[in-house]
């Protein structure tokens, strides 16, 4: 049994002596017989440490290993040795949410530094200290536009992540929220096929656009902000905290509110999660931010200190009158993206989106020679883009698997099925051309 | 009896206090972009042979960004420096006891932190298929199994991120279960005493909070629930033990009259870590049950997240889960699988993969004996840092605590009036303890809620207590207190007054 409880049984008797009783059963005493579980736990006998890190091991060597061009808001980025030592510090690694502000000045100024560095990508004044995932970031974005106009229709790109799109609609399911999809053509939103002011609908709350879009496309906002500006709608821009190195800022082409999934900067794909929803908004709308806000200041002294400030937003103030219950966030994820992020630079930064871009235009100009492949969308792409395959994609990403690639996700855009792919800083040429050499194989 | 035993233990040192800590202090940290340099770089990149087309030749040239948005321009050795100096400025577990109530501030195995490092965990993409991510998915398997198994119920998500994601998960689920039976409920109960976060998931989920006052032994009454049960409550929301650190005695009667009259009970996970092998949320009579993963399973807490909330249910609610679900087959491999009626996704992927990976190995760690033992040591520690406070603190409630302890300081009995719940956290700090929590929860006024956790030993314990008495009766502390933290009392009001949340507000505020 693992040694993390320190008493010995001395000590348990010594203590048990000390408050008058007899025996550990009487420490439970307020539950009542009849609640209590016979036999102890159904679960196996506790490891040793080795035998744990050997089990994890054995778990951990029965995923395959393959070359992995799949996107989709989640990204093969190599990772800094520097953002991986500074947070894994235990210090940041087992501190909890920073309540006294005297002993979490740490915890706190990384996260000003971060929320420095989300506005600067996203292009607005404020940012959050995080929430879970790009996906809860859509639907914190949401609530924000619908307290802000007390409507409850929003327009959602069909360039959106479909994963988020379905999160919406699961975590408003209780409270009527009316999401219209607005088409694509050519993989960039159609604006003109939204609902027109003799439609008779309610007017959005929000309108939601990605750039780029889940297609990989350059899907420009200022088409969106002036369909948010006819309708007085919130702008709500999701942007690749990567592609920031190359294309214009959400906040400097008219969004309210930018949302982004912050995985790509410094966190490892590990199946998921712990993932980072970055958040910023527009000073309008400053007092509906959810989740925490770390603000400078001084401390009695006058010395430069940090504290988590406009508390009285949040969930353990207002209770049912908040506007998001996000609590435990993914602070440790937003130091890692500070860490990662000051590691690239402002040069850095900029190389990282270009390099991504160059590989994607390689490898798309490389399948389109591919008979048979064909572009699923014809707009610009930046560092991701989606293909039709003479093929189902599922057997194509099953058959790739035996090459050695996981070639991507599957894709639906404008009615027809495809392959989203996407290509970081670590494929090489010679890697691009055995995927290519490889897909024109499985789909023959 | 072993010769070689000291059977002093007060003359032991306190392995969890941290009042020798910091090496060198006094001084003001910069911020990261004070150490900017135009120029200065750390990132390299691999060779890849790919054509190196220009950005103009990249992106249509109104959509390009003319110049880089400005991060940060450092060298490696600076921004090591600097990141390495703020972790020197922060409190953590690893450096000391952390009794917050409620936060079930535990040490964290340091073999759980290896096996969220492996490659093959990490390396993993969470869009590949099933038959290529075999690992993942048994993990998955695994621990949802081990987490029915500990709640007595029968099935399980892994999606929720948090705590409150779990809450409003839990909530769906209960509304989608009315919505199927055709009866479409308004009201969710939940105690005066309940966090934060459960009122508002109420109100996300689209029902109206009823909160419920605590009696005078802090614990919910049968009569005051059956007072509010009119066929419009969709089901009770509870914390058990509560966040008083009560046990709530009366829940199986409670189950009784809110399935009676239709409703379902929801279980807060949030204190789980008392009751581990004693009794399990099934065994009262709860319906839906969400665990914090970073509470009770070793998961550390991150400075605040991330987290894990899964969501676990009994038989008729399975079919409602978050999609999709791991399932075993037959011949042993893994797959996913949507439940039939799946209320939809309430995670970008499959949840905080990483987490739960850590929660998985703490569970093999512990094994049934020792997560046994986990809570039986939590609950002793618990009631032997209430006695060592009584006398000396108000104690609201007489009974023996569960997992924490809620004290006052308002007219109490060992301390110089007008000694606040602040007084003592700020000074505490100066003793080489973080704070426990203080205000919460709400219906104790001036409230210390403290929660020593498992892993903290005896002797650190007695230092705990002892350092909280003599804090408690040096009085009214003042803005002077703390003293030996890297900076003193921090200005809050001042930083809600002029708010300058990041360093570009600062500079904009020095340029005026």
């Amino acid at each position: 049994m693992a040694g993390y409880v320190p008493h010995t049984d001395e000590d348990f008797s010594r203590m048990l002596a000390d408050i008058g009783m007899a025996s550990i059963d009487e420490l439970f005493g307020a539950v009542p017989e009849v609640l209590r579980l016979a036999g102890g736990l159904d679960l196996p006998e506790g490891l040793a440490e080795h035998e744990v890190a050997d089990t994890m091991s054995a778990l951990a060597r029965s995923n395959r290993e393959l070359v992995c061009f799949a996107g989709g808001g989640a990204y093969d980025h190599d990772i800094s040795s520097v953002t991986r030592a500074l947070a894994g510090r235990s210090e940041f690694v087992t501190a909890y949410t920073p309540y006294q502000p005297e002993v979490a000045q740490g915890v706190l100024q990384a996260l000003f530094e971060y929320q420095t560095l989300v506005g600067r990508l996203a292009g607005l004044p404020v940012a959050n200290a995080s929430v879970y995932d790009g996906a809860t970031a859509l639907v914190e974005a949401v609530n924000v536009a619908v307290a802000a106009t007390g409507r409850s229709t929003v327009w959602v790109s069909a360039g959106t992540n479909p994963h988020w799109v379905e999160c919406l609609r699961t975590l408003s399911a209780g409270r009527d929220l009316q999401i219209i999809e607005i088409p694509t053509r050519d993989g960039v939103t159609n604006w003109h096929a939204a609902p027109g002011e003799g439609a008779r609908l309610e007017a959005p709350a929000a309108i939601v656009s990605a750039n780029p879009n889940y297609f990989g496309c350059i899907d420009p906002w200022p088409r969106a902000r002036a369909v948010a500006d006819a309708n007085d709608a919130l702008l709500v821009g999701i942007f690749d905290p990567v592609a920031s190195g190359l294309l214009r800022t959400p906040g400097e082409q008219g969004a309210d509110v930018a949302i982004a999934e912050g995985q790509p900067l410094g966190t490892p794909l590990s199946f998921g999660g712990p993932y980072l929803g970055m958040f910023a908004i527009a000073d309008k709308y400053l007092r509906r931010l959810p989740g925490r806000l770390v603000g400078k200041t001084v401390d009695v002294a006058g010395r430069p200190a940090y504290v988590t400030t406009l508390r009285a937003r949040e969930q353990d103030i207002r209770r049912e009158k908040a506007s998001s219950n996000i609590c435990t966030n993914q602070t440790l994820v937003a130091i890692a993206a500070m860490v990662q992020l000051s590691w690239l630079g402002t040069m850095g930064l900029r190389e990282l989106a270009t390099r991504c871009a160059r590989g994607t235009r390689y490898l798309r100009e490389a399948l389109l020679g591919v008979p048979g492949i064909e572009p699923l969308a014809g707009a610009p792409v930046l560092r991701e883009a989606a293909f039709a395959l003479p093929v189902e994609p599922e057997l194509a990403i099953e058959r790739m698997a035996e090459e050695g690639f996981l070639a991507g996700l599957t894709v639906q855009c404008e009615g027809r099925r495809g392959l989203l792919v996407a290509v970081t800083e670590r494929r090489t040429r010679e890697q691009l051309d055995a995927y290519c050499s490889a897909l024109e194989k499985v789909i023959s | 009896m072993n010769p070689h035993q000291d059977q002093s233990p007060v003359l032991k040192a306190p392995g969890g206090r941290a009042a020798s800590a910091p090496l060198m202090g006094g001084g003001t940290e910069p911020a990261i972009f004070e150490f900017s340099v135009p120029g200065r770089r750390c990132a390299t990149f691999r060779a890849t042979a790919v054509p190196e087309w220009s950005a103009a030749e990249l992106v249509p040239p109104e959509e390009l960004r003319p110049e880089p948005v400005p991060v940060v321009e450092v060298s490696e050795r600076d921004l090591v420096g600097h990141v390495t100096r703020l972790s020197h400025r922060q409190y953590s577990v690893d450096l000391g006891s952390y009794p917050l109530g409620s936060c079930t501030m535990k040490y964290n195995p340091k073999v759980c932190e290896e096996a969220a490092a492996l490659e093959g965990l990490r390396s993993v993409h969470p869009g590949a298929p099933a038959a290529q991510a075999q690992g993942w998915l048994e993990l998955f398997w695994a621990l949802s199994d081990a987490l029915c198994r500990v709640t007595g119920m029968q099935a399980a998500t892994l999606q929720p991120a948090a705590g409150a994601a779990g809450e409003l998960t839990g909530l769906l689920l209960m509304r989608a279960w009315h919505a199927q039976r055709g009866d479409l409920r308004h009201k969710v109960l939940i105690p005066d005493s309940a966090h934060g976060t459960n009122p508002a998931s109420v109100s996300l989920a689209g029902y109206q909070a009823v909160s419920l006052p605590s009696d005078e032994h802090g614990l919910v009454s049968p009569e005051v629930v059956a007072r509010h049960l009119d066929g419009d409550v969709a089901g009770i929301m509870l914390t058990n033990p509560n966040t008083l650190g009560l046990f709530e005695e009366h829940i199986a009667e409670i189950a009784r009259l809110v399935h009676a009259d239709g409703g379902l009970l929801y279980y807060d996970g949030a204190n789980l870590n008392a009751i581990l092998g004693v009794t399990r949320p099934g065994d009262m009579g709860f319906d839906i049950v969400h665990l914090n993963l970073h509470k009770t399973f070793g998961v550390p807490h991150g400075g605040g997240g991330p987290g894990a909330g899964p969501v676990a249910v009994t038989e008729p609610l399975a079919k409602f889960l978050p999609g999709p679900v791991p399932t075993r087959c037959e011949d042993g491999s893994y797959a996913w699988k949507d439940p039939e009626a799946s209320i939809g996704r309430v995670h970008g992927w499959h949840g905080n993969s990483l987490a739960l990976a850590r929660a998985w190995a703490y569970i093999l760690a512990n094994g049934a004996e020792g997560l046994e033992r986990v809570s039986q040591a939590a609950v002793l520690n618990a009631n032997w840092l209430a006695s060592r406070l009584k006398g000396t603190f108000t104690t609201p409630f007489d009974r023996p605590p569960m997992h924490e302890v809620v004290v006052s300081t308002k007219h109490a009995p060992g301390l110089a009036e007008g000694t606040r719940a602040l007084d003592v956290a700020k000074r505490l700090l100066d003793e080489g303890f973080h704070s426990p929590t203080v205000y919460f929860p709400l219906v104790v006024p001036e409230a210390l809620m403290i929660e020593p956790t498992e892993t903290e030993s005896p002797e650190t314990l007695a230092a705990l207590a002892e350092a909280l008495v003599v804090v408690g009766r040096q009085g009214p502390a003042g803005e002077g207190v703390p003293t030996s933290t890297p900076v003193g009392r921090v200005d809050e009001a001042r930083a809600a007054r002029v708010l300058l949340p990041t360093w570009d507000a600062v500079v904009a505020a020095q340029d005026r």
